[in-house]
């Protein structure tokens, strides 16, 4: 009997369940219940699902590093991508809905606004990572450079942080959780990467 | 006599390649929703997704029957938040810093017994029972906007009585220049207050002419009902030409100063909270703008006005005063 690919269910399950958070949301959208400020709960919701599946994107190779799963390479493309997809609808919803599309009052924020400057530069950077997202990109850019290029998701995760806490008002025990995460995901990058260098 | 069912289009029969593959089938099936479901309730439990508390059910102020509650001159006449969305979406870290879980936690706060130190210079230091307080002055309906520093408003119907009718029995010295007020110290009631995320208790204060405004009120309810937990029970100040977090909940003292009392979000972020916190669209939040505002309802935002729309009433209070330095 000829086997498919290992783990047939691996890709569709994680497909589904990044769905999950915008699923739900459309649900409550239209049974009115996201709240009070409905506005400012979905770009809170798109915003954070943005930042978890980043991390999780760049969690996939260190993961594999350390404990050998192999499985996690397999689903760190389609992370990344639904990582943009929040972005984006996080983004579309602060300027159509929440700004109204007023290009004076967006243009604004972005330069006079710390807080949105680096929101919207981790935006622009994940913008060539997703476009350079397939097989025939890494062909094209060859793997060296498009490594070095995919590297820029750890900016943009940095920045995304940043933005996470000039976001909130005075209580960063969330923003501090997340950079914590990603200070451990570079640590154990920077560990396999110190090892390695000398034996060259 | 039986008739026998036509034979099924051979397009429906199962290729047996995929007949032998059955037990895989299901098996992949069921994995996929499971790590569907694991991976997605994790996501959604990261970002923070539920469902909205509900509405509190809160008692009729008894007096508020007896009080004619017709516009009086101050009323706005903008249409109502919903009751439910001024009770279930509020700014009260002593019961966690997100909007919902004042309304998820505060069922922890006894407002009764409860008494109001008065203290500082005063003719006669006292300590008054909240039930003595609404014995002395009859509830009266003010409808206000409320202008949160976070740029969203609301309109509120309160109930509660002017702070200048308090402060004129309670005989404050010549040397009262502030009035500084305090909420309660109880992390037992108040389980956010063992997160020092703020300098606990949280403290306000206003300066004395402003205090003695007959815009400023000490609101003991809303909506025609008792004020629930969630909104400051049992006495909170209202401020209305000033940001939100002027407006403290559940006072427990108030005391009369010679100096400019120490706030609370003054004390943690001096760039970004002034003493006043007078609502000015032209003096922007370091890190936001406070040109606009999203009304709690709307989807499009709207100017702030300056002193919330009630300049006509207090920009003289600060006249030449520079509200850019002052803010």
């Amino acid at each position: 009997m000829a086997r498919g690919a290992p783990l047939p269910w691996l890709k569709p399950g994680v497909f589904i369940g990044a769905l999950a958070p915008l699923a739900i949301m459309v649900v409550e959208g239209m049974q009115g219940t996201l709240g009070a400020n409905p506005i400012a709960e979905i770009e809170n919701v798109l915003g954070l699902a943005a930042l978890v599946l980043l991390m999780a994107t760049l969690a996939c190779t260190p993961a594999r590093r350390l404990f050998g799963w192999t499985w996690t390479a397999r689903i760190r493309r389609m992370l990344g991508l639904f990582a943009f997809f929040y972005v984006s609808l996080h983004f579309l919803t602060y300027l159509i809905v929440d700004q109204g599309l007023d290009a004076g009052r967006i243009v604004e924020d972005i330069v006079k606004r710390p807080f949105i400057t680096v929101g919207f530069a981790a935006l622009v950077l994940l913008t060539p990572l997703a476009f350079t997202s397939t097989t025939a990109s890494i062909r094209r850019l060859g793997y060296r450079r498009w490594q070095v290029l995919h590297q820029l998701a750890y900016v943009a995760g940095g920045l995304a942080v940043i933005h996470f806490f000039w976001r909130v008002k005075i209580d960063i025990s969330q923003p501090l959780l997340y950079a914590a995460v990603l200070a451990t995901l570079l640590l154990v990058r920077l560990a396999f990467w110190l090892r390695r260098t000398p034996s060259r | 006599m039986r008739s026998l069912a036509p034979e099924p289009p051979s397009s429906e029969i199962t290729p047996e390649s995929l007949y032998l593959r059955r037990r895989e089938f299901i098996k992949n099936a069921v994995l996929t929703v499971g790590t569907a479901a694991a991976f997605g309730s994790g996501l959604v439990w990261l970002v923070g997704q539920r469902p909205p508390p509900d509405a509190p059910d809160q008692p009729p102020l008894a007096e508020a029957e007896t009080v004619a509650t017709g516009p009086s001159s101050f009323d706005t006449d903008e249409e109502m938040t919903p009751y439910q969305a001024v009770t279930t979406y509020n700014n009260f870290y002593e019961f966690g810093v997100d909007k919902d879980e004042p309304a998820r936690n505060a069922h922890t706060l006894q407002p009764r017994p409860w008494t109001i130190s008065v203290e500082g210079e005063v003719a006669r230091p006292q300590v008054i029972d909240i039930d003595t307080l609404l014995h002395w002055f009859t509830p009266e309906q003010r409808v206000y906007r409320m202008r949160c520093v976070e740029a969203w408003s609301m309109v509120i119907p309160w109930l509660g009585f002017p702070l200048a009718d308090l402060i004129k029995r309670l005989e404050p010295t010549g040397n009262a220049k502030f009035v500084e007020f305090t909420t309660l110290l109880d992390p037992k009631q108040m389980p956010g207050q063992r997160d020092p995320i703020l300098q606990w208790p949280y403290v306000e204060g206003l300066r004395l002419d402003e205090a003695l405004h007959p815009l400023t009120l000490m609101a003991v309810g809303l909506y025609g009902k008792t004020l629930p937990n969630q909104n400051g029970a049992p006495l909170r100040l209202v401020v209305p030409w000033k940001y939100g977090l002027k407006g403290i909940k559940s006072i427990v003292k108030i005391r009369f100063t010679a100096s400019q009392p120490k706030t609370t979000w003054s004390l943690a972020a001096p760039n970004e909270y002034g003493f006043y916190g007078n609502v000015n669209p032209a003096v922007d939040h370091p890190r936001w703008s406070q040109a606009t505002e999203r009304r709690i309802g709307d989807l499009t935002r709207r100017k702030t006005l300056p002193f919330n729309g009630y300049a006509d009433q207090v920009a003289s209070l600060y006249a030449g005063m520079d509200l850019r330095r002052n803010f």
